[in-house]
């Protein structure tokens, strides 16, 4: 990108000034005996065009909304439309959701993104026994079809896009939301939204998976291949590096990671017989937006990088829809203090313009309120309206990927693309992605165990945690979801089951098990099954008993 | 060294899969001397009293992010006193509100840690209550 004679005259002048530099040091030392990202970098002085001597500005970084999208999927990336907001958000019963969901609607939320309670994630119904106790805790309970028709009551399901949190049992939880747009009046083809449907990172650190590996894959190709000729606008696998990130993975981790799972998902895909440009378009990614604000837009900009280069060059996918990396943002869990919450909006907004800088095509922010409890609607208006002034008052979202071409953004970008390339190729080498669960949680775990001593040795400083900390008053008005939610949920759904004909939930069932022990798709008998009203937990207990559960190895 | 090295079960009850937070103290309380068994995730009270009693642990230490604190750790508490192991230290930390904390004192949670708490505070409450 830059002329030799320029370098060397850059060169030359660089020498002159490293002698001032050391001059300066010398009198006044600097802050850290070694600066360095998250993930390890070690960060010079100041970036010239010496650091980018290798690239070459059209096969490295390109224009956006071309390969390999260093700079954006789209062409105009928010010059057109904005990222949708997106709050995460469910708790206690389906009503009570329903509440939450056209509250974020009214004050300009432009997507739905639903958390399940853990029962639901882990396909048991509420009345099972280890469901005692968290029952609509961390989301919504959905045990059945009739659940869901409260959760989206007045909500056209053809006009908004849902996001769901859900993995082991996604393919379950699609069937009732297409049965209940269906019951709305809408087709397949209409409806939009992503379902998570990413095991291998249950299996590495989120922790709410079913059934072993192997069926799980068939289960996600089965979804792949349903929703490629049925639905065809939904986003039918999350990857995700975010909760990678929250259980202590560095950046280069997270990116790494997280891609290696895709490759392990396009490869089982491929197969079981499917065309990669028949799914590739619909799948979609989700990461961490971490403090190291630099680092942190460099990274979503190398995970482009790297999965259109993986797409094309690997996997030998031609449609250029196939290439791009979409994909949506939470900031940092993690990085949010019990102590002094407040200041908890000021990291979320950071953490928030780093995903924007890096081009996400969605966001959640978290609430300030967070490492203390569900949020209460207060602090989700404020997460909320943290996006907006981004968004709307700030004008970063006028130019394209404002920051590409900086030394060090590019620099770092380089970086990060090669830290995780050597992590994919490790991966490779132990057999892919479910072979080496085991390793990446060490990996993991490891990264998290240093990034606490750092805190306590107060190598990283956290405000009010570990400097700047003061007196304060407990925090008032913090959400609760009491134990008659479960109660309520218990008694809702016994007298949902006494109404059924208990006939056909068996034929139901047995359909489900003929399909799970032949190699049909399943998707079309789940949603058979659940228009009868049988539930969540009956036909993962079905799934169980074919398949088998997954037995974690404990690693740390 | 012939004092007797602290015996220690990290204890993930529930449906939570949030191990970040259990695994790190395993560790940290493991790198303090002590012996350290975790259960893995997703453990009934029976199952973590079960292994308290064959570990014949000095110390439960429990971890819960999704709210279920109220119900799992006095059940706990309450089995272990029922299978004649009373006198083990049980204490737990997550994503608790401080409301909460009183009425898991008084059901027998010895303290309870919330978010922030460093390592060495926990290794050195441990230290002092069994020595």
């Amino acid at each position: 990108m830059f002329k030799q004679d320029q370098l060397d005259k850059i060169a030359a002048k660089k020498e002159k000034w490293a002698a001032k530099l050391e001059a300066t040091v010398k009198k006044r030392p600097e802050r850290e005996a070694q600066f360095a990202t998250d993930s390890g970098f070690v960060i010079d002085t100041v970036y010239t065009p010496l650091n980018l001597k290798e690239m070459d500005y059209d096969a490295d970084l390109g224009l956006p909304g071309e390969f390999p999208y260093t700079r954006g999927v789209q062409p105009n990336v928010y010059r057109g439309r904005l990222w949708t907001m997106r709050q995460y958000a469910g708790f206690g019963s389906a009503e009570e959701t329903n509440a939450r969901f056209r509250y974020l609607l009214e004050q300009g939320q432009t997507g739905l993104s639903c958390a399940f309670d853990l029962p639901t994630q882990i396909g048991y119904d509420s009345d099972h026994p280890l469901a005692r106790g968290e029952i609509g805790k961390v989301g919504v309970a959905i045990d059945s079809l009739a659940d869901m028709e409260v959760l989206f009551d007045q909500i056209p399901l053809g006009k908004v896009s849902t996001s769901m949190t859900i993995n082991a049992p996604a393919g379950v939880l699609l069937a009732m939301y297409i049965a209940c747009a269906e019951k709305q009046g809408f087709t397949k083809a209409q409806i939009n939204g992503t379902i998570q449907n990413d095991v291998i990172k249950e299996y590495i650190c989120r922790g709410t998976y079913i059934l072993p590996p192997e069926p799980s894959m068939r289960l996600i190709s089965n979804i792949f291949e349903f929703c490629a000729k049925e639905v065809p606008t939904w986003n039918t696998i999350s990857i995700s590096g975010y909760h990678i990130r929250e259980a202590g993975a560095t950046a280069a981790q997270e990116i790494a990671f997280t891609l290696a799972d895709g490759i392990a998902y396009v490869d089982a895909a491929i197969k079981s017989g499917l065309d990669v440009d028949s799914f590739a378009g619909r799948l979609s990614f989700f990461f961490n937006a971490h403090l190291n604000f630099l680092e942190e837009v460099a990274k979503f900009r190398a995970a482009r990088r790297i999965w259109a280069k993986v797409m094309r060059n690997r996997f030998g996918a031609k449609d250029p829809r196939s290439w791009t990396l979409r994909f949506h943002t939470q900031t940092a869990g993690v990085s949010l203090t019990a102590q002094q919450p407040m200041v908890n909006i000021m990291r979320t907004a950071f953490e928030a313009l780093s995903a924007v800088l890096g081009g996400t095509q969605s966001l959640h922010t978290n609430s300030y309120d967070e490492a203390l409890a569900l949020p209460c609607d207060e602090s989700v208006m404020i997460a909320l309206r943290t996006q907006q002034v981004i968004g709307y008052e700030i004008g970063v979202c006028d130019v394209v990927d404002p920051l590409g071409g900086s030394y060090y953004i590019e620099a770092l970008t380089n970086a990060l693309e090669e830290k995780a390339m050597e992590y994919i190729a490790k991966i490779d080498a132990l057999g892919g992605a479910v072979k080496a669960i085991e390793y990446m949680q060490k990996e993991i775990h490891n990264s998290a165990y240093q990034y606490q001593l750092a805190i306590d040795n107060k190598k990283k400083t956290v405000i009010g945690v570990n400097r700047f900390q003061m007196k304060e008053k407990p925090v008032e008005g913090l959400l609760k979801v009491d134990l008659s939610v479960g109660e309520r949920q218990v008694e809702k759904l016994k007298k949902m089951k006494a109404g059924r004909d208990q006939a056909v939930v068996e034929a139901k069932l047995k359909a489900v098990r003929e399909a799970a022990l032949s190699d049909t798709n399943l998707m079309p008998v789940f949603i058979d099954a659940v228009k009868e009203y049988v539930t969540l937990g009956e036909i993962c207990g079905v799934l169980r008993d074919v398949f088998g559960e997954y037995k974690q190895q404990i690693v740390f | 060294m012939s004092e007797k090295r602290i015996r220690v079960l990290v204890a993930k009850p529930g449906l939570d899969g949030h191990d970040r937070g259990a695994k790190v103290i395993a560790q940290a309380l493991r790198d303090a001397g002590m012996e350290v068994v975790y259960t893995g995730l997703r453990q009934t009270p029976e199952q973590i009293v079960a292994a308290a009693l064959q570990e014949d642990v000095d110390v439960v230490g429990m971890s819960i992010l999704s709210g279920a604190h109220g119900t799992l750790f006095p059940e706990v508490v309450n089995l272990l006193r029922e299978k004649g192991a009373g006198d083990v230290l049980v204490v737990g930390g997550g994503i608790i509100p401080d409301d909460d904390i009183p009425a898991l004192k008084e059901a027998g949670v010895a303290e309870v840690f919330g978010p922030g708490t460093p390592l060495a505070n926990v290794v050195q409450y441990i230290k002092d209550k069994l020595n």
